[in-house]
């Protein structure tokens, strides 16, 4: 088969070719430093569009440019879980939100989450130290997370993971003035360098695992072509959700089709031929491949 | 339980994949219960705290408000005096939602509110238009370090107080010859907003006014009680002469109409009409 599109070609040594492969890298501290920025500039800044303030609030809940509403879903589905019924305006930016994941999948961890920055440092020097795990764990575990922090807001009546967040914590602290809730961020980093290799996006967060759900609903998918694939596992090494990267499976349908692939797009660069690019759902189908195995639905 | 003849243990009639499957599920189980409680322990510790602080105006019942509250601080930074902070994990009071300090800055009551509409959720009720019906605390006023009980004249609470005259009212208390008279600055809960401007502008060391949650320091009479001298009281409860062993008694009086001022007025608690 044929490569669709040929890549311009740069010799991996260079600057030029170093850039070029971290260039998702670089879009994604972009991002999560530019929205922590929006925030910040916004409130201590009085940063203004049009006369009105850019994005006020955080990342629980905000509002864009004096009019879009935006909220996170998780912590409005505890809300109302827990028994109050909340105003059409964060209900409205909830669903906002939860639209766009439908779109991009489970963006927020790689792209937009503070923490993720803390834990691919700790991934990063995990991986240059050569630190092993202390025990391992589930990576399904945050499933579990995730419905007890549904039944104790049911229970308690508050938001029940809202209320120990250490990412709330993180960026509530980082916007609105630091304190001990950024200790938590330190917890996390000691917990994936030290303890367990991606502990807590890979197997403990319940917000993590929330999107994750969204994710199998995701329109954009990182599409796997088999045809040009040596299965060298060059993916698979950087990859933090590894397990999303089940080539058979990847093979069978396109792409990779798991909830957990959070489209941090570590894969696409590093694959020496190729086989890896972002794609939307429906164009990235094998049909034009024979599968023998593959039976007609 | 008993050794099988394999020499493993375990119930007649239960394969050990069954019973591995379980034992899984019991131990999962052991484990979400553990956690659990000890999550719902912290959240219990940490919504106990909540009687500490005081919330913007416009906040729902306390149960309310920390079940709507998103904690994305969008009144506090609404607010044009910085008055609303965001409670850091370290702080004495729930983790993330806004609070003030009067002492630090109090709520100086924006005719237009600005901190409630900037709220999402709710949690500041849309529907408070008049800010001087806003109830965020209650002020209170320790005797002991209070300028005026002590016979200076100060008032300064009842100067600065914004619904002055109603929240904040100034009692004489006339003494005898060579003392000065007291003015006492008293405060009435059905008027104080709780904004905290007087605890700001205390000029005492420690502030000797303070504003703080109504629950702690408010009492309640209780139904129970009839305040006889106010006539509008009723009267739920006609008395009867206790009744004599002998059976010719006298004739039970018919029921009275009720009088036209109430029974138990008397010269004793005149003036004491509200």
């Amino acid at each position: 088969m044929p490569r669709q599109k040929v890549r311009l070609y740069t010799p991996p040594g260079t600057l030029g070719g170093k850039l070029w492969g971290w260039r998702y890298l670089i879009l994604r501290r972009v991002t999560q430093v530019g929205v922590l920025l929006l925030f910040f500039g916004t409130l201590h800044w009085g940063w203004k569009v049009m006369g009105q303030p850019v994005l006020r609030g955080n990342l629980s809940a905000s509002e864009l440019l004096g009019v879009v509403p935006l909220a996170d879903p998780f912590a409005v589905l505890q809300q109302l879980v827990s028994g109050h019924w909340l105003h059409t305006t964060v209900l409205f930016g909830a669903a906002i939100l939860l639209v766009f994941y439908i779109f991009a999948g489970r963006v927020f961890c790689a792209w937009i989450c503070p923490m993720n920055m803390v834990t691919d440092l700790a991934a990063w020097l995990r991986a240059k130290l050569g630190i092993n795990d202390l025990f391992r764990l589930s990576c399904s575990i945050r499933y579990w997370i995730l419905v007890m922090a549904l039944v104790l807001s049911a229970w308690m009546g508050v938001a029940a993971f809202e209320w120990v967040s250490p990412i709330s914590m993180l960026h509530r602290e980082i916007i609105y003035g630091a304190g001990l809730g950024l200790t938590a961020a330190l917890g996390i980093f000691i917990l994936d360098l030290l303890i367990l290799k991606h502990g807590w996006c890979g197997h403990l967060c319940p917000l993590g695992a929330f999107y994750s759900l969204v994710g199998k609903f995701a329109l954009l998918r990182v599409r796997f072509d088999d045809a040009t694939c040596t299965h060298c596992g060059e993916c698979a090494r950087v990859c933090h959700e590894p397990h999303v990267l089940n080539l058979k499976l990847a093979a069978e349908r396109g792409k990779v089709d798991f909830g957990e692939c959070t489209n941090c797009a570590r894969c696409i660069p590093i694959c020496p031929e190729n086989s890896l690019d972002f794609a939307w759902r429906w164009k990235a189908s094998p049909e034009r491949r024979e599968l023998p195995t593959r039976t007609q639905p | 339980m008993r050794d099988r003849q394999d020499g493993s243990r375990g119930v007649p009639g239960m394969d050990d994949k069954r019973r591995a499957f379980l034992l899984k599920g019991l131990q999962g189980a052991a484990v979400a219960a553990c956690g659990g409680l000890v999550w719902a322990h912290l959240l219990r510790q940490e919504a106990a705290a909540s009687v500490l602080a005081l919330r913007p105006p416009g906040a729902l019942p306390e149960a309310d408000f920390a079940a709507a509250c998103i904690k994305c601080g969008q009144c506090a930074q609404a607010c044009p005096y910085d008055t609303l902070r965001m409670a850091r994990a370290e702080e004495s009071v729930p983790i993330g939602m806004p609070y003030f300090v009067p002492r630090d800055i109090p709520c100086y009551m924006c005719s237009d509110i600005p901190c409630v509409p900037a709220c999402p959720t709710g949690a500041l009720d849309p529907k408070l238009k008049d800010v001087a019906k806003a109830r965020m605390g209650l002020a209170v006023i320790d005797a002991e370090s209070c300028l005026s009980w002590q016979g200076l004249r100060c008032e300064v609470c009842y100067r600065v107080c914004p619904v002055k005259g109603a929240a904040i009212t100034i009692q004489n208390h006339p003494r005898q010859t060579s003392k000065h008279a007291l003015f006492i600055p008293t405060v009435h809960s059905q008027a104080c907003t709780g904004c905290g401007m007087c605890e700001d502008a205390c000029p005492t060391e420690v502030a000797a006014i303070r504003v703080i949650n109504p629950k702690l320091v408010q009492g309640r009479i209780g139904s129970h009680y009839r305040l006889g001298w106010k006539s509008d009281t009723p009267i739920t409860q006609q008395f009867k002469p206790a009744e004599s062993s002998s059976p010719a008694a006298e004739p039970v009086p018919a029921e009275a109409p009720a009088p036209k001022t109430a029974p138990g007025m008397d010269i004793l608690n005149q003036g004491l009409e509200p």
